[in-house]
C-alpha cells in the first residue's frame, strides 16, 4: 500500500508529527451545473485537528463525504497516507480505482454522521464490535473487550446492551464516536456532529471529543458550528467560500482577527 | 358426507394442500431473495437479468405455467415431472416474481443512511446487505410475504386440475360420489379460511419478533384474536417483551 508515492514532494518523514496524511490535488466537484468545489487544494498533516468552517453550502461536508468515498469527484486526485484514495496507476497512467483498492485506503478513515446512523438491528456492543470483527477480522473476545473500553471512555458502560432506539440522541452519538473509533482510523471525520441533538446534550458528546484530541494522536478534520469547540480543539481553522479556501490559519487569528471580509461576516453572523 | 369419505380423501388431501403450501413456499421465498437482491445489483446486467425474470414470471399464468410444466416439457425433453413437484415449481416460481418485489421495496426503503455508515466502516457489499441492510428490511416485508403466502395457498387449488389429490382435488371427488355440493363447497371455503388464518397468526408472531430484533415495539395487535389480546394487553399498563424497548424513549 505504502509502496507507490503519488507526489514527488510528498514527505517520507517517519515522524508522526509534520507529515502529510490528506492532500486534496485540484479536486472538483459538481452536482449538476453547481461547483460545490473548484479546483480545491489543501492538505492535513498527521495529527493536526483541523476545523472546517463557512457558509451553509460552501462545500464542507462535500470534503468529509469525498473522504469518506460516498461521493467520488469529478476531476483531481485526494491522497490519504500516501495512497490515492479513489484512483490507482495502471501504466503510469490515473484510472479510477477498483472497489477493493478504495476499501483499504478508507480503512484509514473513519466518521461520525450528524444523524449518529447506528445501526438498529444490533445492540450498542455489537455495534462497536462488527465492523472490527467482519472487516479487520479481529478475534470477537478481542473486540468485545476493545468495544467496552471504548464505551467505557465515551460514558455508556451500563448501556452496551440496549438498542439504539433505546439512547438518548447523545447517548447514540456518543456509541457512534466508538464505533469509529474501534476501526483505529488514522483520520476520524465528524460531521456537524452535534447539529441533530438537544442542546442539553451537546456539551456530553463535545467533553467526549475534546478528550480524545487531547489525550490521542489521531488527525481530526471537523466541520462544526460549535464554535468554541473549534476554539478548543484546532490547530489550523480553514475558512471556505464557495467551494473555495479563503482563508486559513490557527484559530486566535482566524476567530479574533481575520484577513478576510467574507470571513469576518460569516462569523459575527454566527458568533 | 360420510366419515369415510373424509377419512380416506379429505385428510390427505389437506396434507398435500399443506405439503404443496410448504414446499412453493419454501421455493418462492428463495426466489425472492435471490431475485430481490440481484435487482438492487450496482451491475446493469445483473439488474437486467433478474428484473427480465421477475417480468416473465409476474406475467405469466401460475396455472397455464403448471400446465406447460406438466404437459409440454414431457414433450420438449422427454421426461415427466411429478405432478405435485410440477405444482411447487408453477407456483414457487411465479409467487417467487412476486416476493422479490417486495424485497427489493423493503431493501429499498432502508435510510440510506444506513449504507453510508456501512460505506463508513469499509464493510463490502454483500457484508452491508447482510448485516445491515437485509435484518432492517425484514421486518418490512412480513407483512406483505403474509399477503403473498395466503394468495400462494388459495393458489395451491390450481394443482387439482392436474391430478394432484389435495383438498379441492378430494372435494370434488366427494362432490361427484355425493351429489352434495353446497356442504362440500362450503366446508371447502371454510378449510382455506382456518389454513389461512393459521398463516396470519404464525407471520403475526414472526413479525414481533422481527420487529423487536430491531429494537422497535411489537406491532398493534390486528386481526380477530389480535384485537383480543390487544384489549387485555392495555388494561396491564406492564408490558413489552424484556427485549423490546419503547421507540423513540430518551433516557
Amino acid at each position: 500500500m505504502s509502496a507507490d508515492t503519488p507526489r514527488e514532494n510528498a514527505t517520507t518523514s517517519t515522524a508522526a508529527d509534520g507529515r502529510e496524511l490528506i492532500r486534496f490535488d485540484k479536486v472538483t466537484k459538481r452536482f449538476g451545473d453547481h461547483v460545490v468545489l473548484d479546483q480545491l487544494e489543501f492538505s492535513v498533516s498527521a495529527g493536526k485537528h483541523v476545523t472546517l468552517i463557512g457558509p451553509s453550502g460552501s462545500g464542507k461536508t462535500t470534503i468529509l463525504r469525498l473522504l469518506m468515498t460516498l461521493l467520488r469527484p469529478d476531476e483531481g486526485t485526494i491522497t490519504v497516507d500516501g495512497d490515492y484514495l479513489t484512483h490507482q496507476e495502471k501504466g503510469g497512467r490515473l484510472v479510477p480505482a477498483g472497489e477493493k483498492h478504495v476499501r483499504e485506503v478508507r480503512k484509514k478513515i473513519g466518521m461520525v454522521f450528524q444523524q449518529f446512523n447506528l445501526f438498529p438491528n444490533m445492540k450498542v456492543l455489537r455495534n462497536v464490535t462488527e465492523a472490527p470483527v467482519h472487516v479487520l477480522g479481529m478475534g470477537k473476545d478481542e473486540a468485545e473487550q476493545r468495544a467496552r473500553e471504548l464505551l467505557e471512555m465515551v460514558g455508556l458502560t451500563e448501556h452496551v446492551d440496549k438498542y439504539p432506539t433505546q439512547l438518548s440522541g447523545g447517548q447514540q452519538q456518543r456509541v457512534a464516536i466508538a464505533r469509529a473509533l474501534a476501526m483505529r482510523p488514522k483520520v476520524l471525520l465528524l460531521d456537524e456532529v452535534t447539529s441533530a441533538l438537544d442542546p442539553e446534550l451537546v456539551a456530553g458528546v463535545l467533553d467526549v471529543l475534546r478528550d480524545i484530541a487531547h489525550t490521542t494522536d489521531i488527525t481530526m478534520l471537523v466541520v462544526t458550528h460549535e464554535m468554541n469547540f473549534a476554539r478548543d480543539i484546532s490547530d489550523d481553522v480553514l475558512m471556505f467560500n464557495e467551494g473555495k479556501v479563503i482563508e486559513s490559519g490557527p484559530p486566535e487569528k482566524i476567530f479574533n482577527d481575520p484577513d478576510h471580509e467574507r470571513t469576518r461576516e460569516f462569523l459575527s453572523a454566527i458568533l | 358426507m360420510t366419515w369415510g369419505l373424509w377419512e380416506s380423501y379429505m385428510l390427505p388431501g389437506i396434507w398435500i394442500t399443506i405439503q404443496v403450501t410448504v414446499y412453493s413456499a419454501a421455493l418462492a421465498a428463495a426466489v425472492s431473495f435471490v431475485i430481490g437482491v440481484l435487482r438492487t445489483s450496482p451491475l446493469w446486467i445483473v439488474r437486467f437479468l433478474s428484473g427480465a425474470y421477475f417480468e416473465i414470471f409476474r406475467g405469466a399464468s401460475a396455472l397455464v405455467f403448471m400446465f406447460w410444466l406438466f404437459f409440454a416439457l414431457p414433450i420438449a425433453f422427454g421426461w415427466q415431472l411429478v405432478p405435485m413437484w410440477a405444482g411447487v415449481l408453477a407456483l414457487g416460481l411465479t409467487y417467487g416474481a412476486y416476493g422479490s418485489e417486495v424485497v427489493r421495496g423493503a431493501l429499498a426503503a432502508v435510510s440510506p443512511a444506513q449504507r453510508e455508515a456501512g460505506i463508513a466502516l469499509s464493510f463490502t457489499r454483500m457484508q452491508r446487505l447482510r448485516r445491515i441492510e437485509l435484518p432492517q428490511a425484514w421486518p418490512e416485508m412480513v407483512p406483505p410475504f403474509n399477503n403473498l403466502a395466503i394468495e400462494l395457498l388459495k393458489g395451491t387449488a390450481l394443482v387439482s386440475v392436474i391430478s394432484v389429490a389435495d383438498m379441492t382435488f378430494a372435494a370434488n371427488l366427494i362432490r361427484f360420489t355425493t351429489n352434495e355440493s353446497a356442504p362440500i363447497y362450503t366446508l371447502l371455503l371454510v378449510m382455506y379460511f382456518v389454513l389461512a388464518f393459521l398463516i396470519t397468526r404464525a407471520m403475526r408472531l414472526v413479525e414481533r419478533k422481527a420487529k423487536a430484533g430491531i429494537g422497535q415495539a411489537p406491532p398493534p395487535g390486528t386481526g380477530l384474536l389480535g384485537g383480543l389480546r390487544r384489549r387485555t394487553k392495555t388494561a396491564d399498563p406492564v408490558t413489552g417483551t424484556a427485549t423490546a424497548g419503547t421507540p423513540g424513549g430518551k433516557q
